[in-house]
């Protein structure tokens, strides 16, 4: 340990502006960016690109504490009822997952118009506020499939099985909240005058919003499969 | 519709700089709701100390009251008319006292000191960042922390008290409602939601911790040129942010047990004050099991940074190496990834089928062996060494005796035929107190007396700090170990009196444990007057007092608004080049173009 060895060679600043590293998704970088001031300033990606990975590694824990208290709830019970899902989930799950494909139209639009001198940001604006309104509609059809269940007379404290449909949904809802705000933040920065979208918030934003995807997709197979 | 210009863009460095580079000016801005990391810090250690003094004044009375269970205490009916008629404790407000001690303890000055508040000032410094990743986040966690603390500090003030249920919070005396006894109604509702808010704030800040690290270092900062306390800190966020991302919705289905009438926790026919408690079908286990799947990694959660805090002191008092600094970063990672597969060593007697007892009980013997690899490094690395002694080097000292005094009753209580004889007794308060409270503490002790000048540009009166240590060290030691012989002897924790014939004999150890209480908190006003004295009065603190090699020393005493003045170091070495020689004597600090001369 004792030995001082010479500074490691900084990386390349190309693989760095490019994202190719960072897995961007095919998706060039948002636009030009001094490369000499970057090297100098920034040898270090952005944070914002570890930083999503990480917060959805405590989503992800999150929600695997979850499944894991309805296993063992599921084990110890005798009073385990077998629940309907409301037909409007499997519409709502159509949505969600469509509007991820909204948002990676929008995720390219939003790359062309910025490389683009004379671009029009309408085009990206419009995929965004699509893919805006459709998450809207998801929250809105899940609290319609809430009010499903509770004319079945299922309210959360009723059984188990209702008490976890209720909170694992809500749960993610509250989470697509939370998504929706980001890309209301993104389509605000993108109609700026001047520019101020990083792609890596860019990214960020919908490396989230997919993940919400997946993992409703997750909760759908518990619900279905265990409630 | 405009176009967008090129060259507009802002990259992240730009940004970063408009938003931190201009010092605030305001007084709100600067000192209330700043991004800064450093003021941060500050204000969590501030918490940290408003949290240990009330924590410490809570102890106080109930070692008083188990001494002197029929004295009054002036002024404790004025916290409580019912919990403490005429300044005599009830049974109930004892367990109350005990809960609110625990958990200010555990989450507002276990966690946030050694982790939150020199992990926040340090961190982005030791790897040559102007801030942390996202400091308005940091800004929030911080107050989203405060938040939590207040509303846990205002269950003292709802008509039936603080909660009885300890900082544990087993259901289903917590999940069922007023029926369960003072303080759990409102009390422990309050107690889930501030626990329920704390995980947020915790989550924020280790992922925080962990951005910072990976994406923030500066120019030649290679993971393995990282300080072990920064090491230490980034291992830790990386425990918390797992951890308190299990504890958050565990809360949820308590606090739900409890308002929304859900049965996740409460058993069906469960009779509670003669009650029928309208609950089917839950598992008061399920709670144990998701608590300690947090808890034990939280043992961790405060007990690492104080190890990287003590190791980075130590090399600092030793001017050479440990024997291996990249061994102590591995057994740090090998106790953080054990962490998570032993939290079923609190749940020996909840009547688990013995075999998942065995299961639990082996990764917790193994805990030992990384455990064990540290405080061989560390003795073996002062074995012949010229330790300059200072109160930061004896505190750091103290800490190795404190972890291994308190670890060697793990070995005891990792089994289960042995944990079923001693389980809830005082042997496993002395325990968790040693090892996890005290040496904890001792790690902020020792990185207070050798960051404060750092902190504040002004020196500490290390007298004080050595006459502090040797109070605290004799006292701490005459507190708890008397623990473990209670334990033995059968002596249950949580009881607020002794009556049984079998305890009556022990009534005397526990009066001289109570008279070492008071007198070591009595010395803790000296650190306190050191503290606050040095502040204002103390010498002034040249930029490097200990002549370390870390970046932190490399500026000012206290730093500039941004660090390094708007530029990036470049690190050259190893953390630890001591015993080198060099134009700056014994030492290279990290940033020295220099090579070190043999």
């Amino acid at each position: 340990m004792m030995t001082t060895i010479p500074p490691p060679e900084i990386e390349p600043t190309e693989s760095l502006l490019d994202g190719g590293k960072s897995g961007g998704g095919g998706l060039l970088h948002l636009g030009p960016v001094d490369v000499k001031r970057k090297a100098v300033d920034d040898p270090s990606p952005e944070p914002v690109r570890t930083g999503i990975w990480v917060g959805l590694a405590a989503i992800t824990m999150s929600f695997a504490a979850f499944t894991s208290a309805l296993v063992v709830r599921q084990s110890t019970a005798n009073d385990w009822r077998h629940l309907t899902i409301p037909p409007i989930v499997f519409l709502n799950t159509g949505v969600l997952l469509v509007s991820s494909v909204t948002l990676e139209v929008a995720r390219r639009r939003v790359a062309r118009y910025v490389r683009s001198k004379d671009g029009k940001r309408a085009a990206p604006l419009l995929w965004l506020s699509a893919t805006l309104l459709l998450g809207l509609i998801f929250v809105g059809g899940q609290y319609a499939g809430w009010l499903q269940l509770r004319a079945q007379g299922l309210y959360l404290a009723t059984n188990p099985n209702s008490s976890f449909f209720y909170v694992l949904t809500a749960m993610h809802a509250l989470h697509v909240l939370g998504g929706l705000i980001g890309l209301a933040r993104v389509i605000y920065k993108l109609r700026e005058p001047v520019l101020s979208l990083r792609r890596s918030t860019m990214d960020a934003t919908s490396y989230y919003w997919h993940f919400m995807g997946i993992l409703w997709l997750y909760l759908l197979l518990v619900v279905w499969m265990k409630l | 519709m405009p176009t967008f210009p090129r060259g507009e863009l802002m990259s992240e460095v730009s940004a970063r700089a408009v938003e931190h580079h201009a010092p605030p000016q305001s007084f709100v801005r600067k000192h209330v709701f700043s991004l800064d990391h450093k003021v941060i810090g500050k204000q969590y250690y501030a918490l940290a100390l408003v949290a240990v003094l009330i924590g410490m004044a809570l102890s106080w009375l109930m070692r008083i009251h188990l001494v002197w269970p029929n004295a009054p205490i002036p002024g404790l009916q004025l916290l409580s008319k019912t919990g403490a008629p005429g300044g005599v404790m009830t049974p109930e407000y004892y367990l109350s006292l005990l809960t609110m001690h625990g958990t200010l303890m555990v989450f507002f000055v276990l966690t946030n000191a050694p982790f939150a508040a020199f992990g926040n000032y340090f961190l982005p410094i030791q790897i040559g960042a102007e801030d942390m990743a996202f400091p308005r986040f940091n800004m929030m966690s911080f107050w989203i922390t405060f938040l939590a603390f207040s509303i846990l500090v205002a269950a003292f003030f709802v008509p039936d008290g603080p909660p009885i249920s300890g900082w544990t919070s087993y259901a289903p005396l917590s999940a069922v409602g007023s029926d369960a006894g003072p303080g759990e109604g409102l009390g422990q509702t309050l107690w889930g939601l501030s626990i329920f808010v704390f995980c947020i704030a915790s989550l924020l800040g280790s992922l925080n911790f962990i951005a910072t690290t990976l994406d923030l270092r500066t120019k030649g900062m290679t993971l393995a040129r990282m300080p072990i306390c920064t090491w230490a800190w980034f291992i830790t966020s990386c425990i918390a942010l797992l951890a308190f991302a299990v504890l958050l919705p565990a809360c949820l289905l308590l606090i739900l047990d409890r308002v929304a009438g859900t049965s996740f926790f409460i058993p069906a026919g469960l009779v509670v004050s003669d009650r029928l408690q309208p609950h089917s079908g839950g598992s008061p286990l399920l709670w144990q099991h998701l608590f300690w799947f947090f808890g034990h990694p939280e043992v961790y959660i405060a007990i690492l940074p104080a190890m990287g805090i003590i190791s980075h002191i130590l090399i600092n008092s030793m001017r050479r190496p440990l024997l291996s600094h990249r061994v102590i970063i591995y057994c740090m990672m090998g106790i953080g990834f054990l962490s998570y597969m032993v939290w079923g060593h609190h749940m020996f007697v909840s009547g688990m089928n013995p075999f998942s007892s065995l299961l639990f009980s082996f990764p917790t013997l193994m805990i030992t062996i990384p455990a064990t690899i540290m405080t061989l490094i560390w003795l073996g690395s002062l074995y012949g060494s010229r330790l300059r002694i200072t109160a930061a080097s004896l505190f750091a000292l103290g800490f190795i005796s404190m972890f291994v005094s308190g670890g060697v009753s793990g070995f005891f209580l990792a089994q289960p035929s042995i944990d079923i004889y001693l389980h809830a007794t005082y042997f496993v308060v002395g325990h968790f107190h040693m090892v996890m409270g005290v040496a904890a503490i001792f790690g902020v002790f020792a990185g207070t007396y050798f960051w404060f000048p750092k902190m504040t540009g002004r020196m500490m009166s290390d007298s004080l700090g050595k006459l502090h240590f040797w109070l605290t060290f004799v006292g701490t030691y005459s507190i708890f170990m008397p623990f473990h012989y209670l334990g033995l002897a059968g002596n249950v924790r949580r009881y607020s009196a002794f009556v049984d014939d079998f305890l009556v004999p022990l009534i005397p150890v526990h009066r001289f444990i109570t008279f070492a209480a008071l007198l070591t908190g009595a010395a803790q006003l000296i650190f306190f007057y050191n503290l606050i004295h040095s502040r204002f009065r103390g010498e002034p603190a040249p930029p490097n007092p200990w002549e370390c090699t870390s970046l932190e020393w490399t500026m000012p005493s206290p730093p500039p608004f941004d660090n390094f003045g708007g530029n990036h170091p470049v690190v050259y070495h190893d953390p630890y080049q001591y015993g080198v020689k060099s134009s700056t004597g014994d030492y290279l600090m990290q940033d020295s173009p220099e090579q070190a001369g043999a």
